[in-house]
């Protein structure tokens, strides 16, 4: 009898104590600091509830900690997270070297297929999907109507640059603190060389020949950085070389700046009178073009991916595809308002009237969105994925020491023919470094 | 006499020019921490009407306190640990030194040169290796080991400041080392030793690299929570402000509690 009692109350133990690991599932999520992401969080007590065998562990980083993070926390297997905030640059690097969970078997109701083309691809390696995008961006150019007004301007839907320098030089008025244009002039591969390489792209230029050799000092690159430096140092605020996405959208929400361009993403800021003093103001066009349309505006988006070394994978993929999903967005909707749910994923929130009704700019972010393509970002053959970045691991550090040198140019450090010829060479350096070409 | 009265006047301007210059950041940052995120990137001023909106939505998105008190228990765990090594091993170089003294005090401090970043990988894999990842303990062991040069070379200068003819008159009456070491040597240096602790104390609280890299969120000091508001895309700076300011609001206060003792600390042995 005691016997008996003793193995059912240790089968009852067991019972209980594999109940209690289970309710105890803990799914870690490292994400970034955004608008976007802080909304998830708050509304994640809803995916709690729905489901109590899951809680939600959160770690908010600064998006470059946080890259540096993940990167150090999967190549050492180090398992510390169940889901990760990645982008189209680091999802099919890291998809290639085994390093992601493929996604597979979502659930019926997810509807892969309302998920935008361009973005599903950008997620994907080989044809394998890894992440699901979370928010997603393009580039446009905003202006401040007003502005444009008082100089008897107006801005065509597709402006080129020549008409964007000409305009920010008729707007330049520093005597009443305004500024004809606001450009990312911080320097780093997702910072200054974000836009200029878009610059590059429409002027005709390339990172890399098919063989993988650096063009930085060809005459498009001339040409793009030229224009670029040129814009900043006449038309633009003084420490333009420090001045990244925050500082231009404080400038242009205060009212300082006539033109910027950067990040669809900035629009329904710009639009919230609680965030902006011009949203009454803010008119917005494609990003400008030069001699090709081939990559002149970015993509990029924030997905959510399984990493190989997490041992919770099935709940991270359950809270993913909440997070992702249609209801998610009409749940943001319906308690942020519809300007604030996360843009450029889905084609059904852009068919959705009340988000049209509350965000004026959704069909020409749609636009962009649609037309940026990562396969084909300049006119020229090139051997590599991305607008405004090159989908290699090198590129990081390639593009901040290029974007670091291009901004030393901008503080007039140095000439562009300089600076350009001086990337070249230590951009070559590099590459032969790395083992380009690839046999 | 006009000469000193001037110059004194000259010396006074300038400490004050000095300590607002240093005070202004904060005050600064104390200020945005009140106001909207439209008014904290609008041109600088300094009326507002003042709002609590920030610390609200801190508080709303963030365990403050959980940060709060790893911060408490990596900054003091580690400034008591790094003592208890130091102040034998301080005592042993300053009153029975060998001929290796010079260099042993000297390689220490040699491994504070190297950049932290140089041995990030080979602890981190120790740090896996050994369940130690975001855990309050390892980084207080981290933080121990990376103050314990400074804390060894600022307790043997203090301790060589005692005069030995004390410790002597005490080995005279019998005492042994251990209680030379706590009866007379301890209590005679208790000021450089509190400024040796607060000043630990202060580099554990502020550091971030070791934190931000071995710590995601049980194990998160206040330097994490501090991370976690800056953004390169989306304007934050109201609550970053916020966020900042109840990261540094404790080591302010204790700062502020103990200044006599640091500064009686840091003068300790200075005129004989």
């Amino acid at each position: 009898m005691k016997l008996q009692s003793l193995i059912v109350s240790a089968a009852a133990t067991l019972l209980s104590t594999a109940a209690v690991t289970q309710a105890a599932t803990t799914v870690t999520i490292g994400t970034v600091n955004n608008g976007d992401m802080i909304v998830m969080q708050k509304l994640s007590a809803r995916f709690e509830a729905e489901n109590p065998d899951i809680d939600l562990n959160w770690v908010v980083l600064e998006e470059n900690v946080l890259r540096q993070r993940l990167t150090t926390d999967i190549a050492t297997g180090s398992g510390q997270f169940d889901v990760v905030t990645i982008g189209t640059y680091e999802v099919p690097i890291w998809g290639g070297k085994d390093w992601l969970v493929p996604l597979e078997g979502l659930p019926g109701d997810y509807d892969l297929d309302d998920v935008l083309q361009s973005i599903r691809d950008g997620l994907s390696h080989e044809g394998k999907l890894y992440a699901l995008p979370f928010y997603a961006e393009s580039s446009m150019t905003f202006y401040n109507s007003s502005l444009l007004e008082k100089a008897g301007l107006s801005m065509p839907d597709q402006p080129t640059w020549d008409q964007v320098k000409v305009m920010a030089s008729k707007i330049h008025d520093p005597g009443n603190g305004v500024y004809g244009i606001c450009l990312r002039g911080k320097p780093g591969w997702g910072e200054n060389m974000a836009l200029v390489s878009t610059m590059v792209n429409t002027f005709g230029g390339r990172w890399f020949d098919e063989n993988w050799k650096p063009e930085l000092d060809s005459p498009e690159w001339q040409q793009a950085v030229g224009l670029y430096i040129e814009l900043q140092q006449k038309y633009g605020p003084p420490g333009a070389s420090s001045n990244g996405f925050n500082e231009n959208q404080a400038l242009f929400s205060s009212g300082k700046c006539g033109i910027w361009i950067d990040a669809t993403s900035a629009a329904g800021g710009l639009y919230n009178r609680s965030e902006s003093q011009v949203a009454d103001n803010v008119g917005f066009a494609q990003a400008p073009v030069a001699v090709t349309s081939h990559g002149n505006h970015w993509l990029w988006s924030w997905a959510l991916a399984i990493p190989k070394t997490s041992d919770a994978k099935a709940a991270a993929q359950k809270f993913m595809t909440w997070a992702t999903s249609k209801s998610y967005i009409e749940m943001v909707g319906a308690s942020e308002g519809w300007a604030s749910v996360p843009p450029g994923t889905r084609k059904s929130t852009y068919a959705n009237p009340k988000y049209k009704a509350a965000a004026p700019f959704a069909p020409a972010v749609l636009e962009a969105i649609q037309t940026a393509d990562p396969t084909k970002p300049s006119v020229q053959p090139v051997p590599y994925t991305g607008v405004q970045y090159v989908g290699i691991p090198e590129f990081q550090s390639i593009g901040t020491q290029v974007g670091q040198t291009i901004a030393g140019a901008l503080a007039g450090q140095m000439t562009v023919k300089q600076a350009l010829k001086s990337v070249q060479s230590s951009v070559s350096r590099t590459m032969r470094r790395a083992g380009y070409p690839k046999k | 006499m006009q000469n000193s009265s001037d110059n004194k006047l000259w010396l006074t301007v300038l400490g004050w020019t000095v300590a607002l210059m240093i005070f202004f950041p904060i005050f600064w940052m104390a200020l945005t921490s009140f106001k909207t995120e439209v008014e904290a990137v609008s041109t600088p001023s300094l009326l507002f009407a003042p709002t609590l909106e920030n610390y609200a939505q801190v508080f709303e998105r963030s365990d403050y306190l959980k940060f709060a008190w790893n911060s408490i228990y990596v900054s003091f765990g580690s400034t008591l640990l790094a003592l208890a090594f130091a102040i034998p091993a301080a005592y042993s170089m300053a009153f029975f030194p060998s001929k290796r003294t010079p260099g042993t005090l000297l390689w220490m401090l040699s491994t504070k040169m190297m950049p932290p970043v140089g041995v990030l990988i080979p602890i981190y894999l120790l740090f896996r290796d050994m369940g130690l990842l975001d855990t309050a303990t390892g980084l207080m062991i981290i933080y121990t080991l990376m103050n314990l040069p400074i804390v060894i070379w600022m307790l043997y200068t203090y301790f060589k400041d005692v005069p030995i003819e004390i410790l002597e008159a005490g080995r005279v009456d019998g005492v042994t080392p251990v209680q030379e070491l706590f009866m007379l040597l301890i209590p005679l240096a208790i000021p450089g030793i509190a400024s040796t602790g607060l000043l630990s104390v202060i580099l554990s609280w502020n550091e971030a690299f070791w934190s931000l890299n071995l710590t995601s969120s049980q194990g998160a000091p206040l330097t994490a929570f501090i991370a976690s508001y800056s953004a390169p895309q989306g304007l934050f700076w109201a609550k970053l402000s916020a966020a900042s300011l109840m990261a540094i609001a404790p080591i302010l206060v204790v700062g502020w509690m103990s200044q006599k003792q640091l500064v009686s600390g840091l003068t300790f042995g200075a005129v004989k």
